[in-house]
């Protein structure tokens, strides 16, 4: 078996950040986009731990703690304000969030 | 042990950041001793904790020039004050205390006076000025977090109204989304360079072959998640939804503190790390600029609500400042940090009259809620034609300055086009102000009611009015002013 190499972290990472791109710009459902925007961060972590273990380092793996704190703060707060959003309006659907347009 | 990596000085340095967490703190367990009435309290501790980091600062700059040093290390050089940081935190000190200033008789209208708002404001500034000061792509990312989740909140303070709501649930949606953006472009940048200080990126990437994919691609991820950060078309459409949604003195926040922060963070990233690569990125930043000069211009002439008006004139501002960045040279530079300076002044001033005119009865951010203000408040008829001469840039108001130096630079450097483009636009800004002015001095009013001309209101529009004015009648210290940041920049 082949050994695993940064470059195919790299690549998972980039197509986990592809997939999470895909999912914010065509699913409607808000909480289905937090969770899109969550891959999106964990492609962050993989490429930050790759990195590090290659570089044997230890600044790459403290930066994915950071940002799953910094995730974790974020999908609270979007939580709330979803919660704050549907006690008016009783809808997760993106399309039907459309107060604002010109 | 802690005293082998930092030093006291180091924390010396943070003063300012650390005495606005703890009074932001202190704000939240004042307010549980408080009632319905007294709730204007935390808005005085708040101003009171500015103040402290502002004393705070002024020290570090005396100790900074007795020692005459221009920039201090700290943290093993995550953290840099140098003359732009100090520039930036001035300007988010400056643009928190108006906003409390102009907070609280709005709040108490909205029935949503409560400590939490001002706690966490000085949050937000907190995390700015981390963003002004960081060095280390660590310290920008959790500065960055911190500054917009408090946003988040903010943006959808009003629990009860549904726009405010729905502005929280897409600024937070879209800022989520960039943010992850501008953070896979950090994890590259990691990447190529095994460390996290700016500086060493820097130089880690000046030694990479041109053209190389993963370079181009940190580069695109980063500026795409800044551009979303200050809204430059093509990543502006949140930008106009949340003005409009938030509330009024929350968008006359949003529209100066956060906007300047990420300035701050786009400054850093493409002069220190990618700065060597200019020429990727300067057709990339060409594009923008014009682009969202001409849809921010083009867009606020049919609006009629004033807020989501001021968002897109926002959205063109932001145009301006990033054709300093294409020139590039001592003049742009100084044309982006004079521009800064004096946007924070008269945008806060025109927001601050948007929410003198929020009354019981009236939400006052259509532009036909200001139908003869001329003859209800005469003063702020006239305070608000100020304010929309120096948007558009017409000497002699501040505007104009900050527009001289931008265009003095494309002239300098060769961009002829570009120049004429940003001029003509200013003849489109013109037309769209204006029509406020109109409506303002040419129509009978509605009714009888004033505008609620609070303590803190007044405060804010005097020293708004007062520097917009200043500036453009006698720039010459504030020309000064920016010469300190601007070494920092280009050494």
């Amino acid at each position: 078996m082949p050994p695993v190499t940064p470059v195919h972290y790299l690549f998972l990472s980039m197509a986990l950040f592809t997939i999470g791109v895909i999912g914010v710009l065509t699913r409607r459902n808000v909480i289905i986009i937090l969770i899109s925007i969550e891959l999106i961060f964990n492609a962050v972590n993989i490429n930050l731990v790759a990195f590090s273990s290659q570089f044997a380092s230890i600044s790459g793996q403290t930066f994915a703690i950071f940002v799953i704190v910094a995730a974790a703060a974020e999908a609270a707060v979007g939580l709330g304000i979803i919660i704050a959003l549907f006690r008016n309006k009783e809808t997760v659907n993106a399309d039907e969030i459309d107060l604002m347009k010109w | 042990m802690l005293s082998e990596y930092f030093s006291a000085v180091d924390f010396l340095l943070l003063k300012p950041a650390i005495l606005l967490t703890i009074f932001g703190i202190g704000v939240m367990l004042t307010d549980l001793l408080l009632d319905e009435r007294q709730k204007y309290f935390n808005a005085v501790t708040a101003l009171v904790g500015i103040g402290f980091a502002a004393v705070q600062m002024l020290r570090i700059q005396s100790q900074m020039r007795e020692a005459g040093v221009s920039e201090v290390e700290a943290f093993r050089g995550a953290i840099v004050l140098d003359g732009l940081g100090i520039f930036f935190i001035w300007l988010f000190l400056i643009s928190t205390a108006i906003t409390i200033l102009i907070s609280f008789r709005y709040l108490e209208i909205e029935n949503e006076h409560h400590g939490e708002y001002y706690a966490i404001l000085l949050f937000a500034t907190v995390g700015m000025i981390f963003l002004a000061i960081g060095m280390d792509l660590i310290t920008l990312f959790v500065g960055l977090e911190l500054m917009v989740l408090s946003i988040y909140i903010l943006a959808g303070f009003l629990r009860g109204d549904r726009r405010s709501n729905e502005a929280a649930m897409k600024y937070l949606l879209l800022g989520a989304f960039s943010s992850g953006i501008l953070l896979y472009g950090m994890s590259l940048l990691y990447g190529m360079s095994n460390s996290t200080n700016l500086r060493v990126i820097g130089s880690a990437l000046s030694q990479r072959p041109l053209g190389d994919p993963l370079v181009i691609m940190a580069v695109v991820t980063i500026a795409a998640g800044l551009f979303f950060k200050i809204g430059a078309v093509p990543f502006h459409q949140w930008l106009p939804d949340v003005y409009e949604g938030a509330p009024h003195s929350v968008a006359a926040f949003m529209s100066v503190g956060p906007k300047v922060a990420a300035f701050a963070l786009l400054l850093r990233l493409f002069l220190v790390p990618l700065g060597e690569l200019r020429e990727q990125w300067e057709p990339l930043l060409i594009g923008v600029a014009v682009a969202t000069m001409t849809l921010g211009n083009l867009a606020a002439i049919s609006q009629s609500n004033i807020k989501r008006m001021l968002g897109y004139s926002a959205i063109s501002h932001v145009g301006y400042i990033l054709l300093g960045l294409v020139a590039g040279n001592e003049t742009g530079l100084k044309g982006i940090v004079i521009y800064l300076l004096v946007y924070v002044f008269m945008n806060l001033g025109i927001f601050t009259v948007v929410v003198a005119m929020r009354r019981r009865d009236l939400v006052g951010d259509e532009i036909n809620d200001m139908a003869g203000l001329m003859h209800k408040s005469p003063v702020m008829a006239i305070l608000s034609l100020i304010f929309l001469l120096s948007l558009a840039g017409i000497p002699p108001t501040a505007g104009f300055l900050g527009k001289y130096f931008i265009f003095l630079s494309l002239l300098e450097t060769g961009h002829y086009t570009l120049a004429v483009i940003a001029v003509l636009y200013v003849a489109v800004a013109i037309y769209y102000y204006f029509r406020i002015v109109v409506v303002m001095f040419m129509q009978p009013p509605a009714d009888q009611e004033l505008p609620s001309m609070s303590l803190g209101i007044r405060c804010a529009l005097g020293v708004t009015a007062a520097m917009t004015l200043f500036m453009g009648l006698y720039p010459e210290p504030f020309i000064q002013l920016a010469t300190g940041p601007v070494l920092a920049i280009l050494r």
